[in-house]
């Protein structure tokens, strides 16, 4: 697959990367709740990164602060060269850069699908009307579905609909896609449709933050596992430093639980 | 490597700034076209020599009331005619809604019914009476139905009722000596045959034996009834007959024209709409629940009445209180028929005194004072019938 | 196992068909005479029943219906100077250009509509009490009607073309009473009848639906100031009934305004138009409401701002959820109008008080407020069944 998407994975070595997302001291409170402790992370561009660790760990209020839909009181956020301000005019171009799939997929029900991904391309990228359309078709091709572009979401199925989400987070053209647990709602027969997108977009170079609970899916994409816990990141590493060597005790007692 | 945009945020771009600068142009356009009406409204108020306060409301009211609960003579201040439009007000309200609450709950089962006829008959009335303005139905049974009855000397009469083209004089209790004992004893027996029932039915369950709850609570009230009778030798309520003298009806109680045709046309009016709350609350309540009901052995009669109803009842008190609601503001259209509610007493007022902004303002506050304890009352109902979730 | 002898149970199934005559008696059965209970309410509910239609058909035949006939034109139009009456039947029929194409490229649910009008139109044009001139127009607009029901069904293109010109249908019309230069204006005072309560009506309903949208939006606001003056305004306007409302808008108006002297009609379109838009802000707050916070979120992550999350994802979704409380709102408005006859406006329900004060009509009051009261049923029926069919055929598009 070209690289459409990002940097061609087999040609450039890590360290000669850019670094695309850049997490420095992040810290957030609801009310008296402490929910992101101290966060640090650099993520480099192309990298694929698979967020683990139990439910209220705050893996997915993480990944919802990158794209501004959650707001932090202590330290800094900078994708893509743009600082996460309160500045209105830099979180509309960190959310042009950032695409995000989320669990319940959220494709707007009164729209066809091919409406649902060209809108943002058409009144926010401000292509031409024909150009957007033609990316929405041909993303839809490469997730598998080119027949559905006339439908209504309510007429696919949930792994269908998971696709389309993908399409359209893709048809914006950014940077860093965001997945926030993509197959937690989906039934078992139509993860693998799901997974097996990502897979092929990872390969094609996109830089990728997913949270999930699909271990095998990390432990084949993944360049680097996290784990979150009460918070703060526990344990990183490659997948299989993590998985057959897991060096703190919460990290194997949470490996513990699932495998 | 250089982060750009790290520059401090300009204030009309920052998220956190930007609430706040439309909130202060939001009060300044909307300030500035307040601060104009009010400076036209004083200015105006000069030009006519009026001033504001609430100093007229004791001067004599010199207008005739043509019904009242309370007594009333043109002598009495503004305020006193305000009350009497208030009590009014409230009088055909409470009797509009006790009265479409009973057939608005009898036309909503009957629309449910198995029955074909019965439910197309139900179906009729409401969307006759429903697409049909409120107005319009006042009318109607004021110009054309109750106006030309015949005259007082030849009047229409069912039983002691009477029907004339100055109204309806009928049979009304009367208070007496003992009617606050009676109501006492009343108070202390059904509250006393609430703790039997109760009782009994604990017992009952407890014991496995049969212990007639229902029947001894009826029975301690009704026992408890003829005692009182029989010690006290006279009935909590006497019952005046009106009797024609010549002129007038003595005794009983009369109805003016104004008030019957605001009170049948509201009651059947909002029968409407509560008809067709009620359907949607019974037919709200999952299907499930009938049958598993019906399959635990329960005659449709009793499952109608311990699992339906109460359940019916959650979904029909918001949308009803609205209804009941919307009853007392309705009852205002009674000056359009010379029944002198508060809007009606108010009208009179403001041409006389010309204190416009005043008086709307008293009326517009007994209504909010209607509205408010009429949705307080509900919300207590409400809760009690509100499901335990966890 | 083998002597286990089923019982001899009744075939649940009819094999062979039924006649016309046992479907009937089976019918009969079933929603009448189920059980000895039954057979007496029905036996009962049919003998009123048949009284009551007794009733009412000797009432039809005997009255004298001259206290309608005699005055349909004030009915109808109030004082419209006669002359100008052709403005009236022009805009009419436009409606029925209108009306018919609109049947021809949509077909269903207007059909009911246009066929409804068209028999009203007809009954109208049957009566002997029509002037010869009116008769010739109503029987142009049936024409009309069915000559474009054919244009529509065999030019679909005219879609949009139609949606622009319904829109701005009631412009059009207020134009052509209005002149605008070109003719004389027909003043609003002589405006009565029904006519006038279609003008309140549509006025109110189409000015309340921005103000109402600005007003439901206003009250979801996180802004403190915006959400309470929203709050405020609605539940005051919620809290009195319409005729204080108009009392106001009579009364105070003009010292509000310092002065200007508004004509009595434009004051109670005022007056309707801010009562209905707080009733609307709440059916539409409800709407906004039902829409999931991920709709909402999915829309930022696409980096659209605010407004454009509320055109393009917010709204649709929205407005279509509560189309059938909004009908019913308008349906509200309209038979409301009806109030104008308490502060002395002639519209449809005032002109026949004013009419009813006529002497010579004495005692016929019966007559002239069934015939306006069937007039408003008719109109109030249809429109609340078109809501209905709305309502169901908005539930497609799911699988």
């Amino acid at each position: 697959m070209e690289s459409v998407f990002g940097v061609n994975k087999l040609t450039t070595p890590l360290t000669e990367r850019e670094d695309i997302i850049k997490v420095n001291k992040l810290n957030k409170w609801y009310g008296d709740h402490h929910v992101l402790k101290d966060v640090d992370l650099t993520v480099k561009q192309g990298e694929v990164i698979v967020i683990l660790g139990p439910s209220g760990s705050g893996k997915s209020t993480f990944i919802r602060t990158i794209n501004a839909l959650e707001e932090f009181q202590k330290g800094e956020i900078i994708v893509d060269d743009i600082a996460l301000t309160d500045d209105v005019k830099n979180i509309e171009e960190i959310r042009k850069e950032t695409g995000m799939v989320f669990q319940s997929f959220n494709l707007f029900p009164h729209m066809t699908i091919l409406k649902n991904i060209s809108l943002a391309p058409i009144w926010v990228r401000k292509w031409k009307k024909t150009k957007a359309e033609q990316i929405a078709k041909d993303l839809l091709e490469r997730v598998g579905i080119p027949e559905q572009a006339n439908k209504y979401p309510g007429q696919l199925s949930g792994g269908q609909q998971q696709r389309v989400a993908i399409a359209r987070a893709l048809a914006m053209q950014p940077k860093i896609m965001l997945f926030d647990e993509p197959t937690s709602a989906l039934d078992p027969e139509m993860v693998k449709e799901v997974l097996d997108v990502m897979k092929t977009l990872a390969e094609s170079g996109m830089t990728m933050l997913v949270v999930t609970h699909e271990m095998g899916f990390a432990r084949q994409v993944a360049d680097r596992i996290i784990l979150f816990d009460k918070g703060e990141i526990v344990e990183m590493g490659k997948p299989e430093e993590l998985f057959d060597n897991p060096k703190h005790e919460r990290t194997k007692a949470f490996l513990s639980q699932i495998l | 490597m250089e982060v750009k945009k790290t520059t401090s945020t300009p204030l009309w771009r920052n998220r956190k700034i930007i609430p706040i600068i439309a909130q202060i142009l939001f009060v300044i356009i909307v300030g500035t076209v307040i601060i104009f009406m009010v400076n036209n409204v004083i200015s105006g108020l000069e030009q006519i020599g009026l001033t504001l306060g609430l100093d007229y409301l004791t001067l004599k009211a010199s207008f005739p009331i043509s019904e009242s609960i309370i007594s009333y003579t043109p002598d009495d201040p503004y305020i006193r005619a305000l009350l009497v439009g208030l009590l009014n007000t409230f009088k055909v309200s409470i009797f509009g809604i006790i009265f479409a609450s009973i057939i608005g709950v009898i036309v909503g089962v009957a629309r449910l019914s198995d029955n074909w006829l019965v439910s197309k008959v139900a179906t009729v009335y409401v969307e006759v009476f429903r697409n049909t303005p409120l107005l319009v139905q006042i009318f109607i049974w004021n110009f054309a139905v109750f106006l030309p009855m015949p005259k007082i000397q030849e009047a229409l009469s069912i039983g002691s009722f009477y029907f004339s083209n100055r109204g309806a004089s009928i049979p009304w209790f009367t208070l007496q000596d003992n009617t606050l004992i009676w109501l006492i004893v009343l108070i202390l027996l059904i509250v006393g045959s609430v703790f039997l029932f109760r009782k009994l039915t604990k017992v009952s369950l407890e014991s496995g034996k049969s212990t007639y709850p229902l029947i001894s609570s009826i029975g301690l009230i009704v026992i408890g009834t003829i005692i009182t009778f029989l010690v006290l030798r006279n009935g909590p309520f006497g019952l005046s007959v009106p009797v024609f003298n010549g002129n007038s009806f003595d005794g009983g109680t009369s109805l003016s024209i104004g008030f019957m045709s605001v009170l049948v046309a509201l009651t059947i009016y909002t029968s409407t709409y509560i008809s067709e709350i009620v359907r949607a609350g019974i037919m709200g309540v999952p299907k499930g629940q009938t049958e598993a009901a019906k399959a635990l052995g329960f005659k449709s009669r009793t499952a109608l009445r311990l699992i339906i109803f109460p359940q019916a009842i959650r979904i029909i008190i918001p949308p009803l209180t609205s209804q009941y609601l919307n009853l007392i503001k309705n009852s205002s259209l009674a000056m359009a028929v010379a029944y002198q509610d508060i809007v009606g007493i108010g009208n009179t007022i403001i041409n006389q005194t010309g204190h416009t902004l005043e008086t709307l303002l008293i009326v517009i506050s007994v209504y909010l004072l209607f509205s408010l304890t009429t949705s307080l009352l509900m919300n207590l109902f409400n809760k009690k019938f509100q499901l335990v979730e966890r | 196992m083998d002597n286990i002898q089923l019982e001899n149970t009744e075939p649940v199934l009819e094999t062979t068909k039924l006649n016309s005559q046992k479907k009937l008696q089976l019918w009969l059965k079933n929603n009448l005479f189920k059980d000895w209970k039954n057979a007496i309410v029905t036996i009962v509910t049919l003998m009123f029943t048949i009284y009551l239609l007794a009733n009412i058909g000797k009432f039809l035949f005997a009255s004298e219906w001259n206290v309608v006939t005699d005055n349909l034109r004030l009915l109808f139009v109030g004082q419209f100077p006669i002359e100008e009456i052709w403005r009236l039947w022009v805009s009419l029929l436009f409606m029925s250009v209108l009306l018919g194409t609109s049947w021809g490229v949509w077909r269903g649910i207007i059909g009911h509509v246009a066929i409804s009008l068209g028999a009203l139109l007809l009954v109208f044009g049957i009566l002997p009490y029509t002037e010869n001139e009116s008769k010739v127009y109503l029987f142009s607009c049936i024409a009309t009607i069915v000559v474009f029901y054919f244009v529509g069904k065999y030019v679909p293109k005219l879609k949009i073309p139609m949606l622009v010109l319904w829109i701005l249908y009631i412009p059009i019309c207020l134009s052509i009473i209005n002149g605008f230069g070109v003719l004389e204006p027909v003043k609003s005072n002589v405006w009565g009848g029904f006519l006038l309560t279609l003008v309140i009506a549509s006025v109110a309903i189409i000015c309340s639906f921005p103000i109402g949208l600005l007003l439901a939006v206003g009250r979801r606001s996180k802004l403190p100031i915006i959400k309470y003056c929203c709050i405020l305004y609605i539940e005051l306007i919620r809290g009195m009934p319409l005729i204080m409302v108009l009392f106001i808008a009579q009364l105070l108006l003009p010292m509000f305004l310092g002065g200007i002297q508004l004509d009595n009609v434009v004051r109670a379109m005022i007056a309707f138009t801010l009562f209905s838009a707080a009733y609307l802000a709440e059916n539409i707050r409800g709407g906004l409401q039902s829409i999931p916070r991920g709709q909402f979120e999915a829309a930022q992550a696409l980096g659209l701002n605010n407004v454009k999350v509320m055109i393009f994802v917010v709204l649709p979704q929205a407005l279509k959820a509560v189309i059938p409380a909004m009908v019913g709102q308008f349906i509200s408005v309209f038979k409301d109008t009806s109030l104008v006859a308490v502060i002395g406006l002639a519209d449809f329900l005032g002109m026949g008080k004013k009419i009813a004060a006529n002497p010579e009509y004495l005692g016929k009051y019966m007559e002239l407020y069934i015939v306006i009261a069937f007039i408003y049923f008719i109109f109030c029926f249809l429109m609340s069944h078109v809501s209905k069919h709305i309502e169901k055929s908005l539930g497609v598009g799911t699988r």
